[in-house]
């Protein structure tokens, strides 16, 4: 693929961008398999977490996935950091630049922030999920989950179920599986899908109509905590309306559908018990590639801080 | 441009195959690795006549992208194959297998990549053609055919190009 700072959204890539990771990303997860399960490529290379909103997962998983690559790591801890002093993002990109990092993996609660730090530094800059914007490397895993279960994404049909409107992840992953020549749907409360006019995008308002599209992939999205209870999101309701349950897990079953889940997973909320045990759920699997997909968007970028010429 | 013919590719895995058959000793371990994105179908191709001469052997393939040398100064990464080597090479003899040897940076890698499978008993390198632009004290136990430093050289195989023969 051509030379490439920072992954900020999908939409940037080529789609030789996009397979090229995706097919690195299997010989990435071969290095799982070894006694030794870390490849030299990255050595001496510092990469730096900048989690402006809390993560566990996504956080871990890049800092998996840079250890693999036998990179150093350093964890910038939001709440520990001269941010609640009051110092602003350009203040804090001119201190990460006098460390010398060469990769930055920002997660923001604004849209935009990882754009702006990208412009200003050196370094490669990832966008670990930035307001309802953008979550490219999730984007990636998933589609490198659906490829790995099916053998392709071309012509699979994924509906996306729970809030569209304020989601990264749907957004991502929808344009990446697109890309890819999937199908996809979404389906919600209905203040919060964006209409078809919008998106292209079908958009179903409940189960019976996404079981007559026929998907492959029920891809469920976390309820935010904040709004649960909140007008639009009352938990129990939620659940018997939108949710996963006992009795559409049977006919999931029946048909062989896949559900897959960017976690971490409310229980009795987007999913019930059984379904977190269901034989084709590849939220497991979501997790393991996760780390795969990861490490090669970091093999692949290029940041700007060797100085060749 | 001067041509080595697919036949004499041909002879040479076969030679091969009979110089590791008689020096193979009774009850060892043998595994030949070929080096991706030629070397693999050589190592293939000598697994299959190995076996003819009712030698066994384990097949692997090796991707040393992660181990090369040059990571900093390659603009663009090359994209990736996934390394096969579903076993480990602790005790084995390993015929490590590729297309051409020039400046020994690539074996240099393969060898890192190798030791992280396990510690083989040995290891031996076999390549069909040695440039001999050597940066790196590495040498092939075995090379089929030599050519001139400045020449380019080209290695088609069927299995991947349509064609066969070296060019250079």
């Amino acid at each position: 693929m051509k030379p490439r700072k920072d992954l900020l959204t999908i939409g940037d890539l080529s789609d030789e961008d996009i397979n090229t990771i995706l097919d690195s990303a299997t010989a990435m997860k071969d290095i799982f398999t070894k006694s030794v399960k870390k490849v030299p490529a990255l050595k001496g290379k510092s990469v730096l977490t900048l989690f402006y909103e809390p993560s566990t997962r996504t956080r871990s998983s890049f800092e998996v996935a840079a250890h693999r690559l036998s990179a150093d790591v350093t964890t910038f801890t939001v709440s520990t950091s001269s941010v609640v002093k009051g110092e602003s993002v350009h203040d804090t990109i001119d201190t990460l630049m006098s460390m010398k990092m060469d990769y930055i993996i920002v997660r923001h609660k604004n849209s935009g922030i990882p754009a702006v730090i990208a412009r200003h530094c050196k370094a490669a800059v990832i966008n670990a999920g930035d307001g309802a914007h953008a979550h490219p490397s999730q984007a990636f895993l998933d589609a490198f989950t659906i490829r790995e279960k099916y053998g392709t994404v071309a012509g699979k049909r994924v509906v996306i179920i729970g809030d569209i409107l304020h989601s990264r992840v749907a957004r991502s992953t929808s344009t990446i599986l697109k890309r890819l020549g999937a199908e996809v749907a979404y389906m919600g409360p209905g203040p919060l899908v964006p209409p078809q006019a919008y998106t292209g995008i079908p958009r179903f308002s409940n189960w019976d109509d996404v079981f007559e599209w026929k998907p492959d992939v029920i891809y469920l999205l976390r309820v935010q905590n904040e709004r649960i209870d909140s007008p639009f999101f009352p938990a129990k309701d939620y659940h018997q309306a939108f949710g996963v349950t006992d009795e559409r897990l049977r006919r999931i079953d029946d048909l062989n559908l896949s559900i897959m889940h960017p976690g971490p997973v409310n229980r009795g909320v987007e999913l019930c018990d059984a379904a977190m045990d269901y034989r084709n759920s590849l939220i497991c699997n979501q997790v393991e590639n996760g780390i795969a997909a990861r490490m090669s968007i970091l093999y692949h970028l290029t940041p700007q801080t060797q100085n060749n010429d | 441009m001067p041509t080595i013919s697919q036949e004499a590719i041909q002879n040479a895995l076969r030679d091969w195959a009979g110089r590791i058959a008689a020096s193979s000793a009774e009850g060892e371990k043998l595994a030949v690795v070929g080096l991706i994105s030629h070397g693999d179908i050589l190592a293939r191709r000598l697994v299959a006549l190995l076996q003819n001469a009712g030698v066994p052997a384990l097949y692997g393939a090796l991707d040393i992208s992660l181990y090369r040398d040059d990571f900093d100064m390659l603009s663009h990464k090359p994209a990736l194959r996934a390394s096969y080597l579903p076993f480990s090479t602790d005790g084995m003899h390993v015929i490590l297998v590729d297309d051409v040897i020039d400046t020994g940076r690539t074996v240099r890698a393969a060898l890192n990549a190798l030791f992280e499978y396990g510690r083989p008993a040995c290891v031996e390198l076999y390549t069909l053609v040695d440039r001999g632009g050597r940066e790196l004290p590495i040498h092939p136990d075995v090379a089929a055919f030599s050519t001139p430093k400045e020449a380019g050289v080209k290695v088609h195989l069927l299995e991947i190009d349509g064609t066969e023969d070296i060019t250079y």
